[in-house]
């Protein structure tokens, strides 16, 4: 029996796919399992085929593998698309009742188990809930105890009433017992043991939302956008407890311009989108630099370019951020690597954008948007959150940045490139912030020197960061190794599981994973011990390799991937394996 | 301190760079007098620019402020008040920024209501930009880029603001200084998003819709018994082409501003040391 195991549900968009997978996900969780989730889907609201996969383990996972063990099918297509992961002994349910699957042929040695799932669920009490007949099915064939299926259902159906949980509940259990009577138990090998420990199950986005809410983010304003859209979900009806506010806006432009405008209110301020988002936030991001506003802005990037895959993975978006905008714009960009990391990147995002007065750009990806993952509740420690508001003036203070007449600096030039911040409504603090270049009151100028004054003022702010923070990658294998990969974003966890896979065909690799693009860590002398030199990517040109080469003159190795499907662990060792030896 | 403010220090010591003449300076004065008139002061008030002629107005006012980006200033507006609704929020701007680039946020502007003001300063003309026909320039406005006329017709921002929920309408005319004041004044002091549109000559490139013009064709509606608050009688006005009114044009004086509908009561910027009480529950939720 394999060490994980790898469950998924598939049918057309509408068929309920991916809040079974997520009972059925967070039924694992509570059983003290770990869990790593991925989602198969079309950018279509009915119809099209989509599926929910979990991997399962009593270790930690953090990535997706080719392989399926127990599939739901709802529809043929379902076997079809998933027919290079299944294997031989496969256990595939469908409903040989329904008419689309009456003709269905289970492949070579799959073990083929034909549930009534909607005559069942009828004897339930609906045919709405046969998905639920599946779940309890599956719990037969993985010998896992179908108590903890009870509670995720209490979770998904409460608000509806006792009534409807009963009557899933009711529903699993004759999935779970119609399996036991018509089939050999024997031939059901798979065993899902449980395990006393508590996890929490969260995906990358609802990660970022909950870091924003502990950083003390009271105000978000964006526009739905896959995958970005979920960090909106999570904030409406959860900031406002925190004395918060979440505005659905008219279009990215309003957006970030109000955003913008509660950030000027002394707000801790937050939008998120996805790459065409970006590209219309560009303008008023230069306005956010220039006035030194403070603000994160959350580019959950997908295929592009234009409207390009929009359920699709990509990591294409590294050089817009890092050079979007006309002239030229200091900024922050982080890209968390982990779906925790989402939670405490945002954190440091908002840090970040008040210590330097500048916006910070916080970029993950749909991979970690959508994946949900197992942590132990500790990784997301409350009591570790620092806040870090910079440089604010009081009404007590803001005496030490006035001129002689008695007006307040905003712009003031200072040695470390930060100004002193005073929120509206401090007295004696009036003053006017533009995007045209202006002094150190704020007023536009044209003076050639205070031009060059305050370009290098705004440019000292990350020279002052690079040399107060933290900016180190993560570090994983054999330090040793002759073999470097390095990676950014949310490949880190693929990476990690290809590093055992290597290991076991001999290949000795040390992984650095960069969470921050700009500023980024030096890596030469890291490159220059490195006999080779890997970079991880999801987009086509290599954008980072091309920015890694750049800092440390040397050339490197790329592994790229732009299907718009995420790397899996194994298919990441062999890529890394053979560009290694190539 | 606010009994003792006075319109002067809502000044700048920056020189306009206005030519002689301009309608903005008037519209100006009148914006610096309602302001503090209806009992603010530099500290409590946020005004927030557009780009252009107009959008300069920032600059010369003195408070707390913002000049944005161009056609972008209304959605800036709205997250100040939000996050802080205790401060006075102006936003003020061109016909082109507020009617062109920005048409799209002003009609969600309006629907918002959030209570602040907008004050546009309509010259039916690209000043900055000098002299390109604007969305409210006239079909036949011969410019530059417009050599017979736009040819399409001007936009109707009064019967814009009125289709699109508005709650408070106003148009006034720079050189009326008592009314133009008396006028922005009530904008101020309506609960919601008051909006008024000025007649603010530009007296370079526009010699159609002059001083003299607005002088002799408007008709101001305290004059007349006019009732603001009746929507199908602003219907009746906003559409009417042959006449252009001055004064109040429509009021729903049981307006509900937006941060009254959200509860949004009181200033967004304190924030606690570290994560906020009770955020440990939020980790729970994923149990
Ligand atoms: C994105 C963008 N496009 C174009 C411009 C150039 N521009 C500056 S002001 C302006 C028009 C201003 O007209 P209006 O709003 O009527 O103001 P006025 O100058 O007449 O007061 C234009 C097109 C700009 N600043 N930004
Ligand atoms: S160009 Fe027109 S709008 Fe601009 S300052 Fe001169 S008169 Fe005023």
């Amino acid at each position: 029996m394999p060490a994980d195991f790898n469950w998924a549900i598939g049918g057309e968009a509408g068929d309920g796919i991916d809040s079974t997978g997520k009972i059925f996900a967070q039924a694992l969780s509570r059983a003290g399992r770990h869990v790593f989730t991925s989602k198969d889907f079309a950018s279509r609201i009915r119809g099209g085929y989509t599926a929910y996969k979990v991997r399962t383990s009593v270790d930690k996972v953090q990535s997706v593998v080719d392989r399926l063990d127990v599939l739901i099918a709802l529809t043929p297509r379902t076997i079809d698309e998933n027919l290079d992961e299944l294997h031989d002994g496969s256990v595939i349910i469908y409903d040989g009742e329904r008419t689309t699957m009456q003709d269905v042929e289970i492949p070579g040695e799959m073990i083929g188990l034909n549930v009534p799932l909607k005559a069942l669920a009828e004897e339930a009490g609906g045919a709405i809930m046969r998905n639920v007949v599946a779940l309890g099915a599956a719990c037969a064939v993985t010998s896992f105890p179908i108590e903890n299926l009870d509670s995720s259902l209490k979770k998904r159906f409460g608000d509806k009433g006792q009534a409807i949980v009963e009557n899933n509940k009711e529903a699993a259990r004759k999935g779970l017992e119609y399996v036991r009577e018509e089939y050999d138990e024997e031939d059901l090998e798979y065993d899902l043991d449980t395990t006393d420990n508590d996890y929490v199950l969260l995906n990358g986005d609802e990660a970022i939302g909950m870091g924003a809410i502990a950083a003390g983010c009271k105000f978000y304003a964006g526009y739905p956008i896959t995958p970005a859209t979920d960090v909106m979900t999570y904030l409406t009806g959860r900031i406002e407890q925190f004395g918060g506010h979440v505005v659905q806006a008219e279009d990215e432009l309003a957006a970030i311009n109000l955003a913008l405008g509660a950030a000027r209110s002394g707000a801790r301020s937050m939008t998120a989108t996805s790459g065409p988002g970006i590209d219309l936030m560009t303008e008023t991001f230069g306005l956010v630099a220039t006035s030194e506003t403070p603000l994160v802005i959350c580019d959950v990037m997908r295929s592009g370019p234009s409207t390009g895959m929009p359920t699709k993975q990509e990591q294409g978006d590294l050089n817009m951020l890092l050079y979007g905008g006309h002239g030229e714009i200091p900024r922050f960009v982080l890209a968390p690597t982990t779906v925790a990391e989402c939670f405490w990147k945002t954190v440091e995002a908002f840090n970040l954008a008040e210590q330097y007065q500048t916006p910070v750009y916080l970029t993950s990806d749909l991979s970690l948007a959508v994946t949900e993952q197992t942590f132990e509740p500790d990784a997301f420690d409350m009591d570790a959150v620092e806040i870090d508001r910079g440089k604010v003036v009081d009404d007590d203070s803001i005496g030490d940045h006035r001129t002689e007449q008695g007006q307040f600096k905003p712009h003031e030039l200072t040695d470390d490139g930060v100004s002193p911040r005073a929120f509206p409504g401090t007295a004696g603090g009036a003053h006017m912030s533009t995007g045209l270049e202006h002094d150190e009151l704020g007023r536009r100028t044209e003076d050639t020197e205070m031009r060059v004054k305050q370009v290098e003022k705004r440019d000292r702010k990350v020279e002052t960061a690079r040399a107060e923070e933290d900016w180190s990658p993560r570090e994983f294998g054999d330090p040793e190794a002759e073999n470097l990969v390095v990676s950014w974003g949310s490949n880190e966890g693929a990476l990690v599981e290809a590093l055992d896979l290597l290991e076991e065909e001999d290949v000795e690799v040390r992984v650095l994973s960069v969470p921050y693009i700009f500023p980024r860590p030096g890596l030469s002398e890291a490159f220059e011990s490195a006999e080779e030199v890997v970079v991880v990517e999801c987009n086509a040109t290599g954008q980072f390799a091309d920015v890694l080469e750049h800092d440390t003159l040397t050339r490197v190795k790329r592994v790229n991937k732009y299907n718009g499907v995420r790397f899996k662990a194994d298919e990441l060792a062999a890529d890394i394996k053979e560009t290694l030896e190539a | 301190m606010s009994s003792q403010v006075k319109f002067t220090d809502f000044k700048s010591d920056k020189q306009p760079t206005w030519c002689p003449g301009c309608g903005d300076f008037g519209t100006m004065n009148g914006m610096m007098k309602g302001l503090a008139e209806t009992g603010n002061d530099p500290d409590n008030t946020f005004v927030v620019a557009g780009i252009g002629c107009s959008g300069k107005i920032g600059t010369y006012m003195h408070s707390y402020a913002i000049h944005g980006v161009h056609g972008r200033a209304l959605p800036v507006g709205a997250g100040v008040k939000m996050a802080n609704p205790e401060l006075e929020v102006m936003v003020a701007g061109g016909d082109g920024d507020g009617y062109s680039i920005g048409a799209g946020h002003f009609v969600h502007a309006v629907r918002r209501n959030v209570d602040m003001s907008y004050v546009v300063m309509d010259n039916r003309i690209y000043g900055l930009t000098k002299g390109q026909a604007s969305p409210t320039s006239r079909e036949d406005f011969e410019t530059a880029t417009t050599p017979e006329g736009p040819k399409q017709p001007p936009v109707n921002p009064l019967a814009l603001a009125l289709a699109s929920g508005a709650t408070f309408i106003a148009q006034s005319f720079s050189s009326d200084a008592l009314r133009h004041q008396e006028i922005v004044q009530q904008a101020i002091e309506h609960d919601g998003f008051g909006f008024v549109n000025v007649f603010s000559p530009c007296v370079t490139f526009n010699d159609v819709d002059t001083y003299d013009y607005f002088r002799d064709s408007l008709v101001d509606l305290a004059d007349t018994d006019y009732d603001a608050t009746d929507r199908e009688a602003a219907k009746e006005k906003v559409l009417d082409a042959d006449k252009e009114y001055m004064g109040v044009l429509y009021q729903d004086e049981d307006s509900v501003p937006y941060e009254a509908q959200h509860g949004l009561d009181s200033p967004m910027h304190e924030v606690d040391d570290g994560a906020p009480e009770g955020a440990m529950d939020l980790v729970r939720e994923f149990y």
